[in-house]
């Protein structure tokens, strides 16, 4: 992916989803991690009853089965649905366990009412915001799946869908589109005062009114370094915080600098007693 | 694509109002091992459209050893479980057509996976 560009603004799903972008996505060690911890905080936010007995579900927007995996891993019998034959066919090569259908969201699900336990979706669902194709009206697609979720959903079913909104308006957008066709419920932001940390989860009801589950976070605290994998996109304010006395970097930042970049794979000079000494001031 | 999916598709083209359940057209299918749960079995039976079952069950080739009109006390039954479970989750059709049965449309199922992605004048 471009450095801090939104795939949505490059091509539409099916274009930027190929067969290289699959594989590179797939076997990327860092999305396999953030899709797994999405999926697990998804599954909690779904709230199914902790009774052993497993769910039906969906995962829209499955792509190559990553999220999929974890609903397995999780006990549950689950279907994908992707708009990207590329990303299917990785899912299919490894061989995960639910069924896959190739479509677009923006057409509805092609599903009989009633038929799910419950809906997941990681990632996918800011990608009907754009109008990918002339003639796409993104309102009455968007209107489309979220009827068609509705629809198909059994009553007291939640589905959870994992958004990364562009901006405000975005994200209001889908939340007043999913009110207007019957669900309740509403957005839940985990960690709202962290830019790297921050995480929407659209979370909707059909036929109760609970009130909508409380967010992780919301006293400033982070998630655990392990839990989270850093995103590219705000990096600048990991180090807003460490900040020495006289603005210049210490040892401890470049001894602390050279062993993340060790971590990475990187080859790094050993550290000795001349390791970020102060150089004499040459003029 | 299992018949537990299949049971579950009905067609989205618009205006459609008896898009279900899917005629399936064969070409090719597979079996393979699935993780025998009786409680799955149990929680998804009552969803399940039986008819629709058969239906698809014939047409893929496991219907056999599945009764006509089964009810809740079936499920108490091993062999019954068994062959619910064979035909539910284990025979998959890789290659094929799933039917509209109202339109007469095509989807077609390539490598286990249904297209069911519409054209302009269809959504």
């Amino acid at each position: 992916m471009g450095k801090g560009e939104r795939p949505e603004h490059m091509a539409p799903p099916d274009i930027f989803y190929n067969e290289d972008e699959a594989r590179k996505y797939t076997t990327n060690s860092r999305m396999i991690a953030i899709q797994a911890a999405l999926t697990e905080r998804a599954l909690e936010l779904l709230a199914l009853p902790h009774d052993g007995v497993p769910r039906l579900l969906l995962d829209l927007g499955c792509g190559s089965g990553l999220s999929g995996e974890a609903l397995s891993e999780a006990g549950h019998v689950w279907m994908g649905l992707d708009i990207s034959a590329a990303m299917l066919d990785v899912a299919a090569e490894r061989e995960v366990e639910g069924d896959l259908v190739l479509n677009d969201l923006g057409h509805g699900l092609p599903l009989r009412p009633g038929s799910f336990d419950g809906a997941i979706s990681i990632s996918a669902v800011q990608w009907l915001c754009n109008a990918d194709r002339r003639g796409h009206d993104p309102r009455k697609r968007m209107k489309r799946f979220f009827e068609t979720l509705y629809a198909c959903l059994r009553r007291g079913a939640r589905a959870v869908l994992q958004i990364y909104p562009e901006n405000h308006q975005q994200a209001e957008m889908l939340v007043a589109s999913a009110m207007k066709v019957g669900f309740s419920g509403g957005l839940v932001v985990d960690y709202p005062h962290s830019t790297r940390a921050k995480k929407y989860f659209l979370v909707l009801m059909v036929g109760t009114s609970t009130a909508v589950p409380q967010a992780k976070g919301l006293d400033g605290s982070e998630p655990e370094e392990e839990e989270e994998a850093q995103i590219k996109m705000a990096g600048r304010d990991r180090f807003k915080r460490r900040k020495t006395g006289s603005g210049m970097k210490g040892r401890d930042w470049v001894l602390r600098k050279k062993e993340q970049m060790r971590k990475k794979g990187y080859d790094i000079a050993p550290d000795t007693k001349y390791t970020g000494r102060k150089r004499k001031h040459i003029v | 694509m299992k018949l537990l999916t299949h049971n579950m598709l009905s067609c989205h083209i618009k205006g459609v109002k008896n898009g279900y359940p899917f005629l399936i057209e064969v070409i090719k299918v597979s079996e393979h091992e699935a993780d025998f749960d009786p409680d799955f079995l149990k929680h998804i039976f009552p969803r399940i459209n039986w008819l629709a079952f058969l239906q698809g069950a014939e047409a893929m080739g496991c219907r056999e050893g599945l009764p006509e009109a089964p009810t809740e006390t079936y499920l108490e039954d091993e062999q019954f479980q068994k062959a619910f479970h064979h035909a539910l989750l284990e025979v998959t059709l890789e290659e094929g057509s799933l039917v509209c049965p109202e339109t007469g449309r095509r989807f077609p199922v390539a490598k286990g996976i249904p297209n069911m992605l519409l054209n302009e004048d269809e959504c």
